[in-house]
């Protein structure tokens, strides 16, 4: 699976109130989770995302609750991808199992906001098609992979793959 | 081959022969909790899923106790899925507010978690009951479908890191300053993907309560899962309930990725400062900060013994002209005791707001909404931006005593100082 789109980058440490704020979370839907996508730390963003475009941030990204409409939110506001150092793990695992495509990786240093970005999830090659500068990062585990392909948990579970 | 408490868990509910750090496996869960803002969302993957009739009408828990009492009419509505789904599937363990209470604090007391289980729930907070000696972890909603069908959740092995804890502690310093001094050594990804085990003498010498304080902050050091090896206490706590716990200890040469080994003799009480509950500071070090709002309660503080300690300070006492104090026991059962013991009235005295159980103020949710500058003391677990409320409002996390010590003063004190 190939996703490009244009960088919006956030700091360490993002965490589930700052990507959807509880006073929304009496909403299951994602177009409407979307419009309040990191509204606490950056008011304008769901407004500045274009469909495609991808989330660059550092440690941690989706600490705090457990709560799935995070990863909906992301999804929601029309971003494809997140990238980042790492994960927070009930973070990683809900964008797994909703089929929102994620990277971990430690060189998001290199990437600027603004930038064009071209990641290969298979391969786990993140292409900065801005500054011609290619990144080799860890593919997802391949019980992972399948899951994402499947659209989802839910559908790996109808196909009854869920044998590791 | 030798394994840890919590390996040792998972193993058995995995149903393989061994199992290693880092490995996916699938295992069956004995609970599978949510509540009024994650059930929705899992009751909709369920139902869309074309799956009818759920794995167990036994081991699925539904409590809403976010937005409930219900805040608003979205809020009635998300709590009445849970009430419906119940009803349609069943479901024995579905707590209408009357017999609710906080999830953490409710399931434990009601002898639904036992030590020995899997459990797994859509709240982050779910990583309480590894005080029982239980594997229980957060997760998302969709998990939580997929457990309605077929009663399995997928897992990646964490590696476990242990904290021994020596020494004696001073008065006012319990497993709430325990975790933030934890957390705030270690940072909130000192954990990340790992299993904290919670061990030393000074861990056996906590009572449950303090205990479950400790190990429902696991998540805010991004650990799966924090748990505690049983022992008497434990075993008293869960004696005389219906079902019966398994009891599992880590082998003496388990191996852990690291062991971290503190003498907290010297300790003082905890104080974690805005934006981080990494940001922890001893509280005679924080000087003239001056308070809003005082919050006691939550899944981390909101049982008897924190309602006890806060009770013993406020006695014949009065709040701060300006503050706030509101006080809200984890569960109805807590809250009766409460009251039977006379500590309602102290608080009502005080001039406090004694609320019925809910997650309400802790996550910004209702009864207790933060403006714009203001400033609060709270004895829950998270102090992110705009965490209770405003965006622009600063959270301090602290134990009931600093907590109540604070309201009094309406600054933030060390309890010594009342």
């Amino acid at each position: 699976m190939i996703i490009k789109g244009k960088v919006h980058k956030f700091s360490d440490d993002i965490n589930t109130d700052d990507i959807i704020a509880a006073k929304y979370l009496v909403s299951t839907d994602a177009q409407e989770l979307g419009k309040h996508c990191m509204e606490t730390i950056n008011p304008a963003f769901s407004q500045a995302v274009s469909p495609g475009d991808i989330i660059v941030a550092g440690n941690n990204f989706g600490c705090g609750s457990s709560r799935e409409h995070a990863p909906l939110a992301i999804k929601g506001c029309g971003v494809s991808a997140v990238i980042a150092k790492s994960f927070a793990a009930i973070f990683f695992r809900n964008a797994i199992n909703i089929g929102l495509p994620f990277l971990e990786s430690e060189d998001v240093d290199k990437i600027n906001n603004g930038d064009i970005v071209e990641i290969d999830l298979a391969t786990g090659v993140i292409n900065n098609i801005t500054q011609n500068k290619q990144f080799k990062t860890q593919a997802f585990p391949e019980f992972l992979q399948q899951i994402v392909e499947c659209g989802g948990l839910i559908n790996y579970i109808k196909r009854g793959a869920q044998n590791v | 081959m030798s394994y840890t408490i919590a390996e040792k868990i998972l193993l058995k509910h995995s149903g393989q022969k061994s199992i290693r750090p880092g490995e996916f496996i699938q295992a069956k869960v004995d609970v599978a909790l949510a509540n009024d803002i994650t059930a929705p969302l899992a009751i909709s993957e369920f139902k869309k899923s074309g799956f009818k009739k759920v794995f167990s009408k036994d081991k699925i828990v539904l409590v809403p106790d976010h937005f409930a009492p219900a805040k608003d009419l979205k809020s009635a509505n998300q709590c009445k899925i849970l009430a419906d789904f119940a009803k349609e599937q069943g479901i024995k363990n579905y707590f209408e507010i009357g017999c609710m209470g906080i999830e953490h604090a409710l399931l434990p007391e009601k002898g639904i978690v036992l030590p020995g289980d899997l459990v797994i729930g859509a709240d982050s907070h779910t990583c309480t009951y590894g005080a029982l000696g239980a594997y229980a972890t957060g997760m998302g909603s969709t998990d939580l479908a997929r457990a309605y069908i077929d009663g399995k959740c997928w897992l990646k092995v964490p590696a476990s890191i242990k904290f021994i804890y020596k020494g004696k502690l001073n008065k006012w310093v319990g497993g709430k300053d325990l975790i933030l001094y934890t957390i705030g050594q270690i940072g909130v990804d000192g954990a990340l993907y790992k299993v904290m085990e919670f061990s030393g003498p000074v861990i056996r010498k906590l009572g449950m309560d303090d205990r479950f304080s400790m190990s429902n902050m696991a998540i805010e050091a991004g650990a799966r899962a924090g748990l505690i090896e049983p022992d008497e206490k434990t075993k008293k706590y869960v004696a005389g309930f219906k079902r019966k716990p398994k009891f599992y200890y880590s082998d003496k040469d388990a191996s852990y990725e690291k062991i971290y080994e503190w003498d907290v003799t010297k300790l003082e009480p905890q104080v974690s400062c805005p934006h981080l509950p990494s940001n922890t500071k001893p509280v005679n070090s924080l000087k003239n900060i001056k308070i809003d709002q005082a919050v006691i309660g939550s899944c981390t503080n909101g049982r008897i013994s924190d309602l006890r300690i806060a009770a013993s300070l406020l006695k014949g006492r009065k709040v701060a002209k300006g503050v706030k104090l509101i006080i809200f026991p984890a569960t109805q059962k807590i809250y009766l005791q409460a009251v039977k013991e006379g500590l309602a009235e102290i608080f009502v005295r005080a001039g406090g707001v004694f609320s019925t159980p809910t997650c309400g103020p802790c996550l910004g949710g209702h009864m207790g909404i933060l403006a714009d500058g203001e400033v609060a003391i709270a004895t829950t677990n998270r102090n992110f931006l705009g965490r209770m409320g405003s965006p622009k409002s600063f959270v301090y996390l602290s134990n009931p005593a600093v907590a109540a010590a604070s309201a009094i003063t309406g600054r933030i004190t060390h309890p010594d100082k009342i």
